[in-house]
């Protein structure tokens, strides 16, 4: 427990990407105030220079691990791996949104303000070390994203997107809240490994059944969070209304510092009553990946098409988590990388696709792409085969690290099903495929413009990265390894 | 970096460099087939340096080089007499193909050669992978190309039939995977020598539970492909509407990455299991060699005949492999090499009736013969061997099948060689309504004889129909040396098994002395 409450000076170090984050936002809010004239990508410029020195921060921080704000943060490898895994997001999200934002007309500052805070609210969820902590962080995550997911007032989807996201948002986290609450009240302590002792130890530990419901009910906020069965349904909507480089960033930034601090409150927490959540978690990772695949098979909206498809890949990393092992973990994490690439890089190609208004949202409206533009054709079909799992993809290796994992742990089963879910989803994966390559060229095509820079490296990357997981996954998954050990 | 690793790599940097090409028909053309041309070559130096004598490894010209620490995944390609002809086969169909798409391929003519050249690379990788791991991944790149190649420059119905391949294939092989990451996770490792080793000196075992979940997963996976009887359908779909170089592609090679997995892993590595499965797979097979002829014989549409008769061929694959005899394992892969030739030479054929008439139907044929004579003969040739006329190549491999099966079960041949009569039945009648007769107009103003790009397609397959047939000799001499191995692999195995477990469970038998004297 804390003795000094005055943080030392390597303790503003371990937290410095969120202050570089928090810093820059205001920055740019106060900016926005002042020059009304500037620049309209100036903003944009800024926010990436922010996130490449918060990433570099993150990475400094990490050469002296550790706690810091009287161990209500530490740093360690996990929480350096998703720190950077947040604001790589950020930046792909940034690079993405130029050309956006550009044509839709709409004010840059607020958008990157947002942005950087929803990234901060991340860095701080996936490095704390206490559920009040962990609450703020979700907070200030959840609370960017709710703005950002309605940030064109005037587009009927968006406000709907944003009006369900944050109600349904505010009761997930309410009943978070509940569950902290329960487990400060059993255990007297909201300090991770405080509950983990006080689980552990015979002659105090409070009854189960209390305890289970504390579990039981932050399950159901991180669930909510994650967009894991049975609490998806806001998801698709969600992401079809909001706007294409919202969607790519709530689909994978978010969703993976959700899954950072449902990792590492179950696996360090709650970790001695294991054997009770386990089953949960198999049944929502089972309902998951079935209605997120079964349901993204009709669906003719690319983006209602991939909200669902998020909710599929949800599902695997909740097979992962539901081999409570550390294998288990590493798996999870170097998935999250993975998909964080593939994602990003299919919404991107959406959001170059979709037009002015975001008219072409179809998946009829990418006929002809591969004749009208191959390159961008080619990068799609990259990361919509490693959203299927073909090998030498990120995806692949995600896929199979995971169900070893499940399979170390005996979930025969629950692999086999898995398995045969990603064959589904093969299915409408390939319908995009189909009529990309396989169709005459759509009205969509008609007034295509070319790739902009900013669209060209935040579709870059992702692919490079998809490409460097599925052949060389090694070097990440090392990392990943060796930060799961970390956690407990 | 060995002969097998040049071999591997040169199809893969052929299809980057195409990829980075400017937009030129006629370099991309040359690009991809002298690429493919140097794979071919430097294959024959497999060959030719192919040891078969009593002192020769197993596995030659092995590259082991870690993939991956963690889990322990390595790039290990070697070759045994088993995958040394099927990988020569692809590098030498391949070439092949570029040249029978010289001109029936316009558009997008990069992406084709590309997708051409990547798909030779997942054929040659999968018969060359020697870490289970390393097989899954080529198993499914390979799987990429075919599903670009018939969708886009396909027939009618081409989308429909792609995405069915894909599908088909990909459920079965996610059985697969899961049982290759089970057996890695109670073998340790994903080498294959290793896993049969530790199969062999009983580090390893399976209970019975175990062994049949797991073979079945892997059957599964290999009899789609086969295609074994009720897992088919596919097929008939994907050949029909493919290019004709997509469909020798897929008929000669990509059909045998079934039946070497059945040979490669689900003898060896489940030998209880594939014992106890066998008479009912048998059945399948030869269920599969009747229906795929009672049905080739009633289509109207000449690449569907060639479809089904290829379901007809290679349920004799099946009938050899699970026939556990030498004689049938080493008919089986012969019969492998000889389909791959001769179906490869009959769609290519059907491929150039098609060029000329522009349609599939049989019915608008008829006279063939009178306008174009060479064709015809070309195509009288390829037909005898596919019916199994002896001095063609696919006498040797039903003859050797047959003869397995009966030692096995004499019953099996009795039904099994109906196939062969059959077959004789469809193809004589489709060369009668295709070649002989009037002449339409149609026919005699389109139909021209063979042009020399096409002659230089055909010829090396004539060549090996008759080689294949005439010399057996120089192909089984490396085959029946794994062929023994994989029996000798299975024997063993059983035999341990009964005794360590103590119980024995099913029809097991040892296996009859003949064996050890077939040869």
């Amino acid at each position: 427990m804390p003795v000094s409450l005055a943080p030392g000076g390597v303790e503003y170090i371990r937290f410095l990407p969120e202050i570089i984050l928090i810093a820059t936002g205001t920055l740019l809010m106060v900016l926005d105030a002042i020059l009304r004239k500037g620049s309209r990508d100036a903003y944009g410029r800024i926010s990436i220079v922010a996130l490449a020195a918060a990433m570099g921060a993150a990475v400094l921080a990490y050469q002296s691990p550790g706690p810091a704000f009287s161990d209500m943060l530490i740093v360690d490898g996990f929480a350096t791996f998703f720190r950077v895994l947040v604001i790589g997001v950020g930046i792909l999200t940034v690079l993405l949104s130029f050309r956006f934002l550009d044509r839709e007309g709409a004010e840059t500052g607020e958008y990157h303000a947002l942005l950087l805070f929803s990234v901060a609210g991340q860095c701080v969820m996936v490095s704390a070390n206490e559920l009040i902590m962990i609450f703020i962080g979700l907070e200030i995550s959840s609370i960017s994203s709710y703005v950002l997911a309605g940030y064109l007032r005037d587009d009927k989807r968006a406000n709907e997107s944003a009006l369900k996201y944050f109600l349904l948002g505010s009761f997930a986290t309410a009943f978070f809240l509940y569950g902290v609450a329960l487990a400060y009240g059993m255990t007297g302590s909201t300090w991770l490994t405080a509950i983990r002792a006080s689980l552990g130890g015979e002659p105090a530990a409070p009854a189960p059944v209390f305890i289970g419901v504390a579990a039981a009910l932050m399950f159901v906020g991180l669930g909510f969070k994650v967009s894991a069965a049975p609490f998806q349904i806001w998801a698709p909507d969600v992401y079809q209304g909001a706007p294409t480089p919202v969607s790519a960033f709530l689909t994978t930034g978010p969703k993976a510092a959700a899954f950072a601090i449902f990792l590492r409150i179950f696996s360090t927490a709650f970790e001695p009553i294991g054997s009770g959540w386990a089953p949960l978690v198999w049944c929502s990772a089972l309902l998951s990946m079935t209605i997120g695949n079964f349901a993204a098979l009709t669906q003719s909206n690319i983006k209602r098409l991939l909200g669902y498809s998020a909710i599929a890949h949800a599902g695997y990393v909740l097979v992962a988590l539901a081999a409570r092992s550390q294998v288990g973990m590493a798996a999870a994490m170097f998935y999250l990388a993975a998909y964080a690439f593939m994602n990003i890089g299919a919404f991107a190609v959406v959001s170059h696709l979709s037009g002015k208004g975001e008219r072409f949202l179809k998946v009829d409206d990418f006929a002809g792409l591969a004749t009208r533009q191959p390159g961008t054709a080619a990068l799609l079909t990259i990361f919509l085969l490693s959203l299927i799992g073909v090998p030498l993809t990120g995806g692949f290796f995600g896929k199979f690290y995971i169900f070893k994992a499940a399979l170390d742990s005996h979930l025969v089963w629950l692999t086999v099903l898995g398995l045969l879910n990603s064959a589904v989803a093969a299915y409408y994966y390939l319908r995009i495929l189909v009529v990309m390559y396989m169709r005459e060229p759509s009205d969509a095509m008609a007034d295509l413009e070319p790739l902009s820079a900013g669209l060209r490296v935040a579709l870059a990357i992702p692919a490079l990265g998809t490409l460097f997981l599925g052949i060389f996954p090694a070097w990440v998954l090392n990392f990943a390894g060796k930060s799961a050990t970390l956690v407990r | 970096m060995n002969l097998l690793d040049f071999v591997l790599a040169v199809p893969l940097v052929g299809f980057i460099v195409v990829l980075l090409l400017p937009r030129q028909t006629q370099t991309i053309r040359t690009t991809a087939l002298v690429f493919s041309l140097v794979a071919f070559a430097a294959s024959l130096g497999l060959a030719l340096g192919y040891h078969t004598d009593d002192a020769a490894q197993q596995f030659q010209f092995v590259t082991d080089v870690t993939w991956i620490a963690s889990p322990n995944i390595h790039y290990h390609v070697a070759l045994d007499g088993l995958s040394l002809w099927l990988t020569i086969l692809a590098t030498f169909l391949t070439p092949i193909c570029v040249l029978l798409s010289w001109n029936s391929i316009q558009v997008r003519v990069k992406e084709y050669y590309a997708f051409l050249l990547a798909l030779e690379f997942g054929l040659t990788g999968v018969f060359a992978a020697q870490d289970l791991f390393l097989f899954y991944v080529f198993w499914e790149v390979s799987l990429v190309p075919m599903y670009f190649l018939i969708g886009i420059w396909g027939h009618e119905r081409r989308i429909y039939a792609a995405v069915k391949f894909f599908l088909y294939t990909m459920v079965a092989s996610m059985l697969m995977l899961t049982a290759i990451i089970y057996v890695y996770n109670r073998a340790g490792t994903f080498n294959y020598s290793d896993v049969t080793e530790m199969l062999l000196n009983g580090k390893l075992a399976f209970t019975g539970g175990e062994q049949m979940a797991l073979f079945l997963a892997f059957f599964v996976a290999f009899a789609v492909k086969v295609p074994v009887f009720p897992l088919h359908t596919w097929l008939p779909d994907a050949h029909v509407e493919a290019p004709t170089a997509g469909s020798v592609m897929l008929a000669s090679v990509m059909l045998k990455m079934g039946a070497y997995g059945l040979a490669r892993f689900c003898l060896p590595m489940f030998p209880g299991a594939a014992r106890i499965c066998a008479p009912w797979i048998v059945v399948l097979a030869i269920i599969g060699i009747v229906y795929g002829a009672l049905v080739a014989m009633v289509q109207p549409n000449m690449k569907k005949l060639v479809a089904y008769s290829s379901v007809s061929h290679l349920g004799f694959v099946v009938l050899g492999i699970f026939s556990f005899k030498q004689l049938g394992l080493d008919g089986a892969v012969y019969q492998m090499l000889a389909h791959g030739i001769s179906t490869g030479a009959l769609f290519l054929l059907v491929g150039y009736l098609y060029e000329r008439r522009h349609s599939l139907a049989i019915a608008d044929y008829g006279g063939v013969a009178t306008s174009a004579p060479w064709l015809s003969t070309v195509f009288m040739i390829t037909m005898l061997a596919s019916i199994g006329l002896p001095t063609l190549c696919n006498f040797v491999g039903e003859f050797l099948v047959l003869q397995g099966s009966a030692l096995a079960n004499f019953r099996w041949t009795i039904f099994a060689a109906i196939g062969p009569i059959l077959s004789a039945c469809y193809m004589l009648w489709l060369y009668q309504r295709v070649f002989f007769g009037e002449a339409s107009e149609e026919v005699r103003y389109h139909v021209f004889d063979l042009k020399p790009r096409e002659w230089a397609a055909v010829v090396p397959l004539i060549a090996m129909m008759v080689w294949m047939g005439m010399y057996s000799q120089s192909f089984l001499p490396a085959v029946s040396k794994t062929t023994a191995q994989i029996l000798e692999q299975t024997q063993v195995n059983v035999q341990f098994r009964v005794k360590a477990v103590g119980q024995a469970s099913g029809p097991i038998q040892s296996l009859p002395t003949e064996v050890a004297h077939a040869r």
